[in-house]
């Protein structure tokens, strides 16, 4: 590392030769994450055809494979899926809005892969370790929003529009409840850092983690989870039955593979988020031998596998919500109960110290 | 000129252009989206002011929510563009006037040092692990409680006088009530009848 420095100071200067030895750097990391994101992605698209299909008693893709290896049979589908992607042609409307319809995908992929910049892998592993860092994926995950009503405008067809706007208003009510979820978070953890927020969870056991004292948070969240990413069965947004795809209906090739992308690399955002906030991140379960042995990442790539698990069963079990019910569920249910559990947990943090000792675990501080 | 100079000039450049492009703009939707691009420009500017929570709220809270909204309204209305432009003679003196105004303001800020701006201490950047959030936070419930406690106030009334206008119960419309509709079970719904078979003639 320190060599590399070396050069790059005495190729371009002092100044400019740090500056773009940590652009260099910088580049390498974002590439470091971005890359096994998006192969993450490929495999989640596999993982999820084949477990709805065992769900459903089906077999699920089990033809391409690799170099004719027989046992790696269906491996091959998502690699296969991708090259087929970009050998097809993008259409573009005749009405359509042509630079609007090239933005509107870029504009949803961007924010996906931007918010991954401040997610903590172990304690040392982070690519920008800020103060704000759940802020800052606050804000990243609500403009991914603007990606979906432009491809729905830009499109210029009703089902498209029908779409983007079912999205927008179910993005921005749940966006709420789950801004409050997380004001819950950093109320115990009193830190925006998500390093900070893990290191928080710190414990002998999971009894530490916040699951335990913000379970109603815990469920709030992966349920508005669930919506914001659009999935099942919160999927009104491209429901197949009443407007064909929704807001992606006009896109074909890779323009609408990399809807795709951001919408599987979102529904990982958001387990990887729950994983940190409320599953205890790195942490291993119970702090003895056996578990503290294996890295943290590997811990942490478990907890995600196993949140996004059970995205893939929803999807396999709920028919999709109606639309005035997805409503209700937002504004009338899950923002009083946040709300409610904001005052409870500010009152308990208020209350003096010997009384807060008596409490059944001691799970609250 | 350091690289956080050449920043200012990049956000500054495309913040002006993108401003005058939101009131030059024919299409409504563009001008929208280029007031999105503004903001996120802004934001970008605020942070090189080490005001990084007022910065991302901007982004979390008009970017996420009002423009969405706004862009929404925007997309949903059959705008006429010719009605839009009637009347430029008309409204000409009171935009000159606000026009007047800002760069009054303006040419005040850039000539600082006649109104004694230099009495003032230049600011000093802070250390890395400094949290504006903290502070902000800080200020707003101990100092200033009492006209953070009334903007809220005055907003929640805004926000109950808009519902309270617009809201209508019309009696010619039947609307379900999801609520009822969640607790129905099997036995309220469904009769299981059993039926001796019939005979073939």
């Amino acid at each position: 590392m320190e060599n590399i420095q070396q050069q790059f100071v005495e190729i371009f200067g002092t100044e400019w030769g740090s500056m773009l030895f940590s652009l260099a750097t910088n580049m390498t990391f974002i590439l470091a994450i971005v890359v096994p994101l998006l192969l993450g992605v490929a495999y989640l698209t596999f993982a999820e055809r084949k477990i709805i299909a065992y769900m459903q008693i089906r077999v699920g893709p089990n033809r391409v494979t690799f170099f004719g290896i027989p046992w790696l049979r269906g491996w091959g589908q998502p690699i296969a899926d991708a090259v087929k992607a970009i050998m097809k042609e993008i259409v573009i409307p005749t009405g359509a809005n042509k630079f609007l319809f090239i933005l509107a995908p870029v504009l949803t992929i961007m924010p996906a892969l931007a918010a991954w910049a401040v997610i903590p892998f172990s304690p040392e592993l982070i690519l920008a370790d800020i103060n704000a860092g759940l802020l800052y994926i606050l804000a990243m995950t609500s403009m991914g929003i603007y990606g979906i009503i432009i491809a729905g405008w830009a499109s210029n067809s009703k089902y498209a529009f029908l779409g983007a706007m079912r999205s927008a208003a179910q993005v921005v009510s749940y966006e709420l409840a789950m801004g409050f979820a997380l004001v819950c978070v950093l109320m115990m953890s009193q830190s925006l850092n998500l390093g900070d927020i893990v290191n928080g969870q710190q414990g002998n056991s999971f009894l530490n983690w916040y699951l335990i004292p913000l379970f109603p948070m815990f469920l709030v969240y992966l349920i508005s989870g669930v919506a914001e990413t659009n999935r099942a069965p919160f999927d009104v947004a491209e429901g197949e039955s009443e407007i064909v795809a929704g807001f992606h209906v006009d896109y074909s090739g890779m323009a609408f593979t990399v809807f795709f992308l951001a919408e599987y690399s979102n529904m990982i955002l958001v387990a990887t988020l729950t994983s940190i906030m409320f599953l205890g991140g790195w942490l291993p379960p119970v702090d003895i031998a056996p578990f503290t042995l294996i890295p943290g990442i590997i811990w942490l790539l478990l907890k995600i596998a196993f949140i996004l698990f059970f995205f893939l069963w929803f999807r396999a079990t709920f028919p999709r919500y109606r639309y005035d019910q997805i409503m209700r569920l937002g504004w009338k249910i899950f923002i009083p109960i946040t709300l409610v559990w904001i005052v409870l947990l500010g009152s308990i943090m208020q209350l003096p110290e010997s009384i807060r000792n008596t409490f059944p675990l001691n799970i609250w501080f | 000129m350091n690289f956080q100079d050449i920043l200012f000039y990049i956000f500054s450049a495309i913040l002006v252009a993108s401003a005058l492009g939101v009131i030059t703009v024919r299409n409504p939707v563009n001008s929208a989206l280029l007031l999105v691009l503004a903001f996120v420009t802004c934001a970008g500017l605020w942070l090189l002011l080490e005001a990084e929570f007022l910065a991302i709220a901007l982004v979390l809270v008009y970017v996420g929510a009002v423009m969405v909204l706004f862009l929404f309204v925007v997309m949903m209305l059959d705008i006429n563009l010719d009605r839009l432009r009637e009347g430029f003679w008309k409204w000409f003196p009171f935009g000159a006037t606000i026009a007047l105004i800002i760069v009054a303001e303006i040419s005040m800020v850039m000539m600082g040092k006649y109104f004694g701006l230099e009495e003032m201490p230049i600011p000093r950047p802070h250390d890395a692990d400094y949290s504006n959030t903290r502070e902000l936070g800080r200020l707003i419930y101990t100092e200033y409680v009492y006209a953070f406690e009334l903007a809220a106030v005055l907003l929640l009334v805004a926000m109950v006088t808009a519902i309270a206008l617009t809201l209508r119960h019309r009696e010619d419309k039947r609307s379900p009530n999801p609520s009822k509709q969640v607790k129905v079970r099997k036995e309220d719904r469904l009769r299981i009848v059993t039926m001796p078979a019939e005979k073939k003639e």
